[in-house]
């Protein structure tokens, strides 16, 4: 999906070069969507106003009252309807994510969406771990999504440790949606494993590093694995509940920079409280990607994150809810026997 | 400010049913707005004002309806009403709650004319 208008269909976007120069005069556009690179097609032909409800056929000048949405003419009154719509907004970015999240567990990759404000390290710690992978599991392939609002400094760092990585340039958007990360996937260099995997077993890692923002990436399902949010100690332990979003679609949290805690106030308990308490489930790991301190506990996390092992849907959740109802009805049952 | 996203988002799904249906102007557009759907209805609004000239949504009125957040409490094992993702349960004051419900951003229904 699009981040100026949410636009998702692959015509829309090759169309949009070319649309801007032949842009129709008769429909006055909004400020926004006349953004360079960005027009969408007219819709089709509709019958023009005044004759809303009325067809006339050309040949035999026959009019057709009935021809309106309503099927009906009254005089005097409008066609005016009620469409029950019902539509998720985000339905086409979550679609999009469905295929990304198909295509990873299909060819065994573990997909793990970074997110954390900027400068919290997310670069310095995927630098590190790619080094440290390399030694300790180097039959795992491993590539980097980097997203950025500019400039390929991040793929850049990466590409210097020898792992392929694509820059996703977002422009004014603030953060990845499930296209771009469909489209970039499609341009990394597939390993020697890809399409002969067994079972779920871990044969490749994807990065995704998205850009550096606490708020909108809670939103967007790319197809991931899972979400990991990094947090480093010189930000303050109070960041879960002051952006509870991105801490409840975490998986884990990463507390980064623990090097630095003599020098910084930082109550690691109880940041990790305040993560618990926007999500009772969130896993907490503590490291130092310069000075390696739990990079160990990292990298044993990232073997074990199995493709398959995706988030729960809202229907297991309600599934799993329902289990616990009835759990507790159960509990119930001896004592009213 | 991912409501203009989501405005965008919105005016796709809204062009894509007039496509389908044959209307041209929509006079009234009812939202769902979960509680603890992330997103901030003043931000959602004031896009939804900056993206909707030029299309069928021009000129249109916009309805929300703010249906509360539910969540799972694992302590209760119980389904509570909560407002915040960041409340204690009503019951115990414990913080292990999941949400469940009030979570979505949906396009229910709206008024067209031809």
């Amino acid at each position: 999906m699009c981040v100026v208008c949410g636009c998702s269909s692959d015509q829309d976007r090759l169309e949009a070069m070319t649309k801007i120069e032949q842009f129709q005069p008769g429909r006055a556009p909004g400020p926004l969507l006349t953004a360079p690179g960005h027009s969408h097609a007219q819709a089709p032909a509709t019958p023009q106003p005044g004759q809303a409800h009325v067809q006339v056929n050309a040949a035999t000048g026959d009019l057709h009252y009935g021809a309106g949405s309503a099927k009906v003419s009254v005089p005097g009154m409008s066609q005016a309807r009620t469409i029950k719509l019902e539509a998720d907004v985000l339905g086409a970015n979550k679609q999009l994510a469905a295929n990304n999240r198909a295509q990873f567990i299909a060819r065994g990759v573990t997909a793990l969406n970074l997110v954390s404000s900027p400068g919290s390290g997310k670069t310095t710690l995927l630098c590190a771990t790619i080094q440290a992978l390399r030694a300790a599991a180097p039959q795992l392939h491993v590539a980097v999504i980097e997203g950025d609002q500019q400039t390929s400094f991040d793929a850049d760092r990466i590409r210097a440790t020898g792992a392929p990585a694509i820059q996703v340039n977002t422009g004014k958007g603030c953060h990845l949606d499930a296209q771009m990360v469909g489209e970039a996937y499609a341009r990394l260099p597939s390993s020697p494993s890809a399409g002969a995997t067994v079972g779920d077993a871990l044969q490749q890692l994807l990065f995704i590093e998205n850009v550096g923002n606490l708020v909108c990436p809670a939103l967007w399902d790319l197809g991931e694995t899972a979400k990991v949010a990094i947090l480093s100690v010189t930000e303050g332990e109070d960041k879960p509940l002051k952006y509870p979003d991105m801490f409840a679609a975490a998986r884990l949290m990463i507390l980064n920079k623990i090097d630095l805690l003599p020098y910084v106030q930082f109550d690691v308990a109880r940041c990790i409280d305040y993560a618990r308490r926007v999500n009772p489930g969130i896993e907490v790991l503590q490291l130092s990607a310069t000075r390696g301190d739990g990079m160990a506990a990292w990298l044993q996390w990232l073997q074990q994150t199995a493709p398959a092992d995706t988030p729960q849907s809202p229907s297991e959740l309600r599934l799993r809810q329902r289990i616990g109802e009835l759990e507790a009805a159960l509990a119930l049952a001896p004592a009213a026997r | 400010m991912h409501e203009m996203s989501l405005a965008g988002g919105i005016v796709q799904l809204v062009e894509a049913a007039a496509q389908r249906e044959q209307f041209q102007k929509v006079t009234l557009l009812r939202l769902e707005v979960g509680r603890l759907s992330g997103i901030e209805l003043r931000a959602l609004r004031f896009a939804l004002d900056a993206v909707s000239p030029g299309t069928c949504l021009e000129g249109a009125r916009f309805e929300f309806d703010e249906p509360p957040g539910t969540a799972w409490c694992l302590q209760c094992n119980c389904s509570v009403e909560i407002t915040d993702r960041t409340d204690a349960c009503p019951q115990c004051s414990g913080f292990r709650l999941q949400p469940t419900g009030g979570t979505d951003l949906r396009v229910i229904d709206m008024l067209v004319q031809d």
